[in-house]
């Protein structure tokens, strides 16, 4: 049957509107891992492009693919977008074969942004492994401006001290306020630091828990690990949120190919509350 | 000429309904119906009533479908086969968006004009439902598909009440037929070899009256005995028993049937279903309302070109799970949990309405006949087994 058009043309988002970028910089940040900053081509394309620190956007190299990836830079630095990128499949080996100046399309942002904005009377405890810290730079960067929390802590776990991510902004981090303690599973012999699983770190992190919130991102069992030892420490289940990553095409519920139980991993996340989850990330091959 | 009134009842004999066929092809449009072609009713292009499967029914059980000649068959009395508004609406392969390269720089080139509008004819209530779900997940889950708008916005469809189900249809158990309730043009019951007609839209009423069909009411007795056609139906399906020696009239039990679901992932039926199915893909090829798709990169020689495809994807592929180079649904349990836990559970989440319309297709082509109401069944009947949970790998 012919239908009356429910959404007029002009008011909703296509999500298949691309942008054209430049990378600006290129940083290499661990073996394999760089961070690309990227600016817009149209200058007002940039300007009205705002995203909340958590969301994602889908980087396009012609004749490629696309991939999604957290955006990385604080959300008040309009008109770049950071985005670290760790080498592992088509299109992110093709970015890391990019130089400055070359050309990159971007759509988005997309999906859930983690709740610094929710968090004003309460201690917030970043946990990351691996690469997963990129998903949570934004959140810092805005965790340390004052006011934002009571007080910001940021555990970060690595296979090995080369691969923790950004050690050359701990220092700005902590001068802002916030505690950042890393851990390693193999240090070797340079190593002065903690070796074991991030989870270790939460005993001193944590130290009110009523009053903490967990935001963590890394491998699906390091996340479970995560919360479930949260929960043990007295911490709300209502007040833990892990950011997850699944494969997709189009990143607005359409693909079908981010689904997580009855979730669309890019539409309701990738930023999701542990009570929504927690059943499902136990069942093994959901 | 003034259009007839919305609702109301006309006769059409085959003459007529080339009439209408020849106005909407005259007004520009594609018009689609069913036809007889390898051996199945399939959905295409159809320029006149001839073509029209008159005289063919249509046996289906699971895993098997076989087409027979009977005199006394009417143009609609098969049912649906292994097409439906889901190629048309949401086709198999679809460029969304190309890039150019010139001198060095990517440009995202303008989307190519629309194709010629749709006329589908031959809809059935499971079909009409399909659509009604398909348009909530590409025009009312937040984001807009413009590539499926743009056809869905034109479309004009003859729906058919149906006055015969084989063993496979269980619509009666979804609430999805077998009559029309709404949601189409036109809608046609087939009654000694004549076709009444309801007027169901504006522009359903137009292209009657484009095709001179004004001055045949059904008289109110007749409007009647027409509208009772359908229910008819369904109360038979309704009645319907398992009888040796004929396929298993199928229906489903749908109370509770999300929270059913989702309490069962861990249920043993998963394992013993995956004994028998191949991963094969059919059941969600044929599905009308199963939308997963990838997105490919189809370039041409001189690499300076590029459109974006977009490709049915299914949820039985092991790339449709694949991150980081592995499959996280890697075994075929997994993989059909997915299928028919998103089907009749998560779908309700999503979209606020199941995903099945009970037409039967994902039995009749499934080539060893795996049957989602026999699975269904299984699983409540033992509600709550659980296989012993692997331990964690790390």
């Amino acid at each position: 049957m012919t239908m009356a058009s429910p959404w007029p043309t002009a008011s909703h988002i296509d999500p298949w509107q691309t942008h054209s970028t430049r990378i600006a910089a290129i940083a290499d940040e661990t073996e394999g891992v760089r961070s690309y900053r990227l600016r817009f081509d149209d200058a007002a394309v940039g300007d009205a492009f705002r995203f909340a620190a958590g969301q994602f956007n889908m980087l396009y190299v012609p004749g490629v693919g696309e991939a999604a990836i957290s955006i990385s830079s604080d959300p008040e630095d309009v008109g770049t977008l950071t985005h670290t990128v760790r080498a592992v499949g088509n299109v992110t080996d093709a970015l890391a074969r990019l130089t400055v100046g070359d050309q990159v399309f971007v759509r988005g942002p997309f999906g859930t942004p983690w709740p610094v904005d929710r968090v004003m009377d309460r201690d917030v405890v970043f946990v990351a492994g691996g690469l997963g810290l990129a998903s949570q730079r934004s959140a810092i960067l805005r965790a340390a401006l004052p006011g934002t929390c009571r007080h910001a802590t940021v555990l970060h776990g690595a296979k090995r001290p080369g691969e923790l991510l950004y050690t050359g902004e701990y220092d700005a981090w902590r001068r802002a306020g916030v505690t950042v303690a890393t851990i390693v599973d193999e240090g070797g012999p340079a190593w002065n630091g903690r070796c074991g699983l991030v989870t270790a770190l939460l005993d001193d992190a944590i130290d009110d828990p009523a009053r903490t919130t967990v935001l963590c991102c890394g491998p699906d069992p390091m996340m479970v690990g995560v919360a479930e030892k949260a929960i043990d420490m007295g911490v709300s289940i209502d007040a833990i949120f892990l950011s997850l990553e699944r494969t997709m095409a189009c990143a607005a519920a359409h693909c079908g190919l981010c689904q997580f139980g009855p979730l669309f991993v890019c539409r309701d996340g990738p930023v999701l509350r542990y009570d929504r989850i927690g059943l499902l990330m136990k069942v093994p091959r959901l | 000429m003034q259009p007839p009134p919305i609702h109301s009842w006309h006769w059409l004999d085959a003459s007529d309904l080339q009439a209408v066929i020849d106005a909407l092809r005259g007004e520009g449009r594609r018009v689609i119906g069913p036809k007889v072609a390898d051996g199945a009713v399939i959905l295409g292009d159809l320029v006149s009533v001839a073509e029209l499967p008159t005289g063919w029914l249509d046996e289906q059980d699971g895993g098997s479908y076989r087409l027979r000649q009977d005199p006394a068959a009417g143009s609609f009395d098969h049912v649906v086969g292994p097409h439906s508004l889901k190629n048309f609406l949401f086709p198999a392969r679809e460029t969304l968006v190309s890039f150019a390269r010139e001198d060095g720089v990517w440009h995202e080139q303008a989307a190519a004009p629309p194709a010629a509008p749709l006329a589908v004819l031959g809809v059935r209530g499971c079909d009409l439902a399909a659509l009604r779900i398909q348009d909530r997940v590409f025009l009312g889950n937040g984001f807009v598909d413009e590539a499926y708008r743009s056809r869905r916005e034109r479309l004009f469809l003859v729906a058919v009440n149906c006055r015969r189900a084989v063993a496979t249809c269980f619509c009666h158990s979804t609430g999805c037929g077998p009559a029309v309730e709404a949601g189409f043009d036109l809608a046609l019951t087939e009654v000694d070899g004549r076709f009444a007609c309801e007027v169901g839209s504006e522009e359903g009423a137009r292209v009657l009256s484009e095709a001179g069909i004004v001055d045949a009411p059904l008289s109110t007795d007749e409007a009647e005995t027409v509208r009772r056609v359908p229910h008819d139906l369904a109360s038979r399906m309704h009645a319907r028993q398992a009888t040796d020696g004929v396929p298993r009239p199928r229906s489903l039990d749908t109370h509770g049937i999300r929270d059913l679901l989702m309490a069962n992932p861990e249920h043993p039926r998963w394992d013993d279903v995956a004994t028998r199915c191949l991963s094969c893909t059919n059941c969600t090829l044929v599905c009308p309302t199963c939308f997963c798709a990838s997105v490919q990169e189809v370039t041409d020689l001189t690499g300076d070109h590029v459109d974006r495809e977009r490709q049915w994807a299914s949820c039985f592929s092991l790339d449709h799970s694949r991150m980081h180079g592995q499959p996280t649904r890697s075994t075929t349990s997994s993989r059909y949990r997915q299928w028919l836990t998103h089907k009749f559970a998560g779908w309700i989440d999503q979209f606020g309405t199941s995903g099945c319309t009970g037409c039967g297709r994902c039995i009749t082509w499934c080539p060893v006949g795996i049957d989602v109401t026999e699975e269904i069944a299984a699983i409540r009947a033992t509600d709550g087994v659980t296989v012993a949970r692997e331990e964690a790998s790390s």
